[in-house]
């Protein structure tokens, strides 16, 4: 289990990470997922104790990283792939970290074989790809056989291959009662592997939830894209019955319909299913294009909550670009019934 | 690599809480595994060995040729022509891996995994220190006497010189302690500094520049301000002779540069548990 109480730190006049508490249970797998500049990575550091907290305190299993006796044995981390010496061997990487707790040579070659790295376990690690670093990396971390893992962006500079491979790996090592906490900016990723999700935006918590909860949580989700000729009649029959309307293309800019069809707006339902929509629009004989719910999705989920909290990149306006909707409107293959 | 892992868990680990003896053990797999120790320190050996040959050979060869004064300097400290120039080339490689030893883990970024398997600093650095300085002081005390016997041997026909002789044991042992100190001398600015091409040009430039400069100082100001300088005090401990306007007798010098060498390594000790890996 890692707990982390009021945890702060500050590079010079930028606050990092501000008053951040969570728990990390263990038997399950709880990504850790922020924009980039969130904290995660600093987070994780004040953790493992390689950099100093300004405020509060973080232990792993009730001890601060710093009074584990053998800290390899509790906790398994994978910090950025670049953590190795490009001048020694992987062999000698892995030998030196075993020495330290006391590991037997042996379990040296057991880790390499296990992470597929047996072929190049004596080449010096600045030859080796990301992947193989990454590799490396697990291999280091498993060394221990710890209850514990910590692992930061572990899929990066993975092959498809080696993605699915960690993803099951973390999925068992957390079926098996360890506890798992991975970071990642791949939300696709967490929605498949995470079970528990601590989303973190300018160094602050954002939310400590279940997965499916978080993806919940979202706005688009119950809403729904509706593609009609006549968009006010529509609109008019699904105000008087409860739902909310707001226009997400107008016809002008909406697909091109086939000659002859008159042109589609789309709007964005929320309020009522899209059954009823349907009824309605038979009710008051609206010619429907399309009726789609629109999924949630964690990537949408995780836009809303931290679009405030991005520290580097474009500032998107919900008006220009609702959520999701923006999306599907470019891909949605529904003016095919105008022809 | 297949995408079905096996089993995590395979043999139980042996119970234990890892010792000192563990860590000095791990650092030596650091040391030896990586090929910037084996090549300076084979540049050592062939830098030393091979300019005291040079020098004790071209001297007993034009032995007749040189003058009465060169003669006298060469017989009132023998010592000197024979390890003086060699040292001071071998030194540079002595300064070139004690920094390399801790400022390659931060270039690297493997300090940050140093520093999982050991979170308690202290006995990391005390571990590298102590393993490092096991070495250089083994191979250098090797390398000096190894360059003495070969030197005397060249010199015997004109200079004889033996160990049994005033201060030479002095001198060709210290000589050896003035490289192994030196050695943790450059870990604790490597240390301090983290960067490799920083380090090293201070080291060497403040070695091979600054500290001769000081010897323009006039007066008893400038021989106390050279002799109390880290190397320049460390130097006498090899000497036979005090040079004009030495202030600090041969050990007393030394225990000057060891005085140094302790203070940037409680700096190291004191930045290290404070700063950010």
């Amino acid at each position: 289990m890692i707990e982390a109480r009021v945890l702060t730190k500050r590079y010079g006049p930028k606050v990092a990470v501000n008053q951040l508490s969570f728990t990390v249970e263990p038997g399950k797998v709880t990504g850790f997922l922020g924009p980039n500049g969130a904290g995660k990575s600093t987070t994780m550091r004040l953790i493992l104790g390689l950099d100093r907290p300004d405020g509060g305190s973080a232990t792993i299993d009730g001890k601060r990283y710093h009074d584990l006796a053998n800290p390899l044995r509790t906790v398994g981390a994978l910090l950025e792939a670049r953590s190795v010496h490009t001048g020694r061997t992987a062999f000698n990487h892995l030998l030196f970290l075993a020495q330290t707790q006391g590991l037997p040579r042996q379990r040296v070659q057991q880790v390499i074989d296990l992470v597929g790295l047996g072929a190049v376990a004596n080449k010096r690690t600045g030859g080796f790809s990301l992947g193989m670093s990454q590799r490396l990396g697990i291999a280091a971390a498993l060394l221990g056989d710890p209850q514990v893992f910590l692992l930061d962006e572990p899929v990066n500079g993975l092959d498809p291959e080696g993605i699915l491979w960690i993803r099951n790996l973390m999925k068992r090592l957390a079926a098996e009662g360890r506890t798992v906490f991975v970071s990642s900016h791949l939300m696709n990723e967490m929605a498949v592997t995470a079970d528990h999700l601590i989303v973190i935006g300018r160094g602050e918590l954002i939310a400590d939830c279940g997965t499916q909860e978080f993806i919940g949580s979202s706005r688009t989700q119950r809403s729904v894209l509706v593609r009609t000729p006549d968009p006010d009649r529509l609109a008019r029959a699904i105000t008087a019955d409860g739902g909310h309307v707001s226009v997400a293309a107008p016809p002008e800019n909406g697909q091109p319909a086939a000659a002859g069809a008159p042109l589609a707006a789309a709007l964005t339902v929320t309020g009522i299913p899209a059954p009823r929509i349907g009824e309605l629009a038979a009710a008051s004989s609206v010619v429907l294009h399309e009726l789609t719910p629109q999924m949630g999705s964690l990537e949408e989920a995780f836009m809303e909550l931290t679009a405030d909290s991005v520290e580097y990149g474009q500032h998107q306006t919900p008006a220009q670009h609702p959520p999701g909707v923006a999306a599907s409107a470019t891909t949605a293959p529904g003016e095919r019934s105008g022809s | 690599m297949t995408s079905t892992a096996p089993p995590v868990q395979m043999t139980p680990l042996p119970p234990g809480h890892a010792g000192f003896g563990r860590l000095l053990q791990s650092e030596w797999t650091k040391l030896r595994s990586v090929r910037s120790t084996m090549w300076s320190l084979l540049l050592l050996v062939i830098l030393t060995l091979g300019l005291t040959a040079l020098i004790t050979g071209i001297t007993a060869a034009q032995w007749s040729k040189i003058g009465a004064a060169s003669r006298a300097t060469i017989i009132g400290d023998p010592v000197s022509t024979i390890l003086g120039a060699s040292v001071e080339f071998g030194q540079l490689t002595i300064i070139v891996l004690g920094i390399l030893v801790i400022s390659s883990e931060y270039s690297t970024g493997a300090i940050r995994t140093s520093l999982l398997a050991v979170p308690r600093r202290l006995r990391m650095l005390a571990a590298k220190a102590v393993t490092f300085t096991g070495l250089i002081f083994v191979l250098a005390e090797v390398v000096c006497f190894v360059a003495f016997f070969l030197g005397s041997a060249f010199l015997h026909s004109h200079v004889p010189v033996s160990l049994s002789g005033s201060h030479v044991l002095r001198a060709v042992l210290g000589a050896g302690l003035y490289l192994t100190v030196l050695g943790l001398f450059s870990m604790a600015i490597g240390g301090l500094i983290r960067h490799t091409a920083g380090a090293i040009a201070g080291v060497i430039a403040f070695v091979i520049i600054l500290e001769p400069l000081s010897t323009l100082i006039p007066g008893t100001w400038g021989n106390h301000i050279h002799d109390y300088l880290p190397t320049a005090a460390g130097r006498l401990v090899y000497q036979i002779r005090p040079v004009s306007g030495q202030v600090l007798p041969a050990w007393g010098g030394f225990a000057v540069f060891c005085g140094w060498t302790a203070a940037l390594l409680i700096a190291w000790a004191l930045t290290l548990n404070l700063r950010d890996a």
